[in-house]
């Protein structure tokens, strides 16, 4: 039994490198068919990664949720002063943060660009503005959370001086959804190209049967089952979505630290620790993985399909 | 070893290879298949080795009904059948010593046994020698002992040969005939379907006649009235 085990392995094994060292007597060829399927992969998987990272910093904005309170322009800096001692002693209210209108503006100023023509201006057209910062974003869960935020905008919208109070959470909403939209659309992009890579697979590996396909009759003729016959085939396979996950790899990998510095420049200018993360070991082990399958089930459906066909006469 | 009762075989488009067969081989016998080119010869041999199908009648090998061998179990019943072709047959990008080798592969011998019994059935055929070499660098006649070589290699207990000496010269085809009947005289039922008249006629074994897909002579049958 062991016996038979060992020579079964062996076999097994013999043809694993049986099927490289065809593969690699045309290496042109076969790099070319890898490169396809290497692009093919090379599409979603980046995209993913790119969206791995945008969950990444709109987590870090999610916690940072604020209520801007829009003072009304009639409000004095020391009535401002009293609302704010009110609000800090607020429990749902962890801290505050007084921007004057002078404040405002200068910042306006600085940020915005518009410096020269706000000085045309004869009067200050900025409010005063409260930044509070929920207490409550730390804890329970985001939809309760956000019902809480909710509940603290309305409480502040009653306050005296407060012209409108207003959550920073539309766009982290819009944000969410437009994730949600490219998510899905990497799915989709994912399931398409995973059938082109099939396909391709699928096609390579139906040319290679019949450029062999004297050599599949006369094993036919001398005795060799179909699952002898189908075995290169199927390693064939295993190696082109191998080497076409092992291109894919290394195009993302390129391409994301190509990528990251302008993206690190950019959201340092946010002011955000943010740091990009190329690919994690399950990401790689999930492409990898991937495109193993992929080139085995393509040539298993090429085999499937056209073994049958060859019968001595 | 052999036995056709009343076998036919009607090719799609309703042309008769083969009609209404009757003969019966024993173990270890040598017989001579003849007849014109299109008598239905290749025909008999492939229903042998299930390549074909009878369309009627019985074809018994070893005991066992060919009707009832499913399309799974046809690789085995080969593996029983060494096959001897005219153009040889050969895997030219392989070595002779990989050639012979192929039956021992599929059938999932050791490595150790393979160079054995490789090397054994090499001897047999006087081509120990050309091991390393590859197809293309032989004669036709050193080919076709190549092909017999691989035929042997896993001790099957039927030959069957289709026109083995078709493209060799008088020589060369008696030392193939030669190398056939060492063969049978260890008890290996041998048909070779052939249509060198003059060759077989010198040699005295039993000659199968088909002519228009019957059989019309058997000289075996001849012999006892």
């Amino acid at each position: 039994m062991i016996n038979w085990m060992q020579t079964y392995l062996l076999r097994h094994l013999q043809v694993f490198f049986y099927s490289l060292g065809q593969l690699m007597r045309s290496p042109f060829s076969m790099l070319m068919t890898s490169a396809v399927i290497g692009i093919a992969l090379a599409l979603p998987t980046g995209l993913h990664i790119i969206l791995k990272n945008m969950q990444t910093i709109s987590g870090d904005i999610d916690s940072a949720a604020q209520i801007s309170l829009f003072l009304k322009k009639s409000t004095s800096d020391t009535q401002a002063q009293q609302l704010i001692t009110q609000l800090k002693a607020m429990p749902q209210i962890n801290n505050v943060q007084y921007v004057s209108r002078q404040q405002a503006l200068a910042e306006f100023k600085r940020l915005s660009g518009f410096g020269d023509a706000l000085k045309a201006l004869e009067k200050n057209p900025l409010p005063a503005v409260i930044v509070v910062q929920p207490s409550i974003s730390q804890a329970g869960g985001a939809i309760s959370n956000s019902r809480a935020t909710e509940l603290l905008v309305e409480q502040l919208q009653a306050k005296p001086y407060v012209d409108i109070a207003q959550l920073d959470m539309q766009w982290i909403k819009r944000l969410y959804s437009i994730m949600d939209i490219i998510r899905r659309g990497v799915i989709i992009l994912s399931g398409l190209l995973a059938l082109a890579v099939l396909l391709v697979v699928g096609n390579t590996i139906r040319l290679a049967i019949q450029n062999r396909r004297d050599e599949i009759v006369i094993i036919k003729l001398i005795g060799g089952t179909d699952r002898f016959i189908r075995r290169p085939f199927l390693y064939t396979g295993f190696w082109y979505g191998l080497f076409g996950g092992l291109i894919a790899l290394f195009l993302v990998i390129s391409s994301l630290l190509l990528l990251s510095g302008p993206i690190e420049a950019l959201t340092q200018s946010y002011e955000s620790e943010f740091s990009m993360q190329i690919i994690d070991f399950n990401s790689t082990l999930w492409l990898l993985g991937g495109s193993i399958l992929l080139g085995l089930a393509g040539s298993w459906l090429a085999v499937e399909r056209h073994l049958r066909e060859i019968e001595p006469t | 070893m052999i036995r056709f009762s009343h076998a036919s075989k009607r090719y799609p488009g309703g042309f008769d290879a083969l009609q209404d067969i009757n003969f019966h081989m024993s173990p270890g016998e040598m017989a001579f298949l003849t007849g014109h080119s299109g008598a239905g010869k290749s025909t008999l041999l492939k229903l042998i080795a299930l390549i074909e199908r009878a369309s009627r009648g019985q074809v018994i090998v070893n005991g066992q009904n060919l009707a009832k061998i499913s399309r799974r179990k046809i690789p085995f019943h080969r593996r029983n059948v060494g096959m001897i072709f005219q153009d040889h047959q050969l895997l030219f990008d392989r070595t002779v010593f990989d050639n012979v080798a192929l039956p021992l592969v599929i059938s999932g011998l050791s490595h150790n046994e393979i160079g054995k019994k490789v090397r054994a059935s090499l001897d047999m055929v006087g081509l120990l020698s050309k091991e390393r070499a590859y197809p293309i660098t032989l004669s036709g006649g050193e080919q076709q002992r190549v092909g017999i070589a691989r035929a042997v290699v896993n001790k099957p207990a039927l030959l069957l040969a289709d026109e083995p000496t078709g493209n060799l010269d008088p020589e060369l085809s008696r030392e193939i005939m030669s190398i056939f009947e060492q063969f049978s005289q260890v008890g290996v039922t041998v048909l070779i379907a052939s249509h060198d008249i003059d060759l077989i006629n010198h040699l005295p074994y039993r000659i199968l006649t088909l002519k228009n897909a019957r059989l019309s002579h058997d000289s075996a049958v001849v012999a006892q009235p």
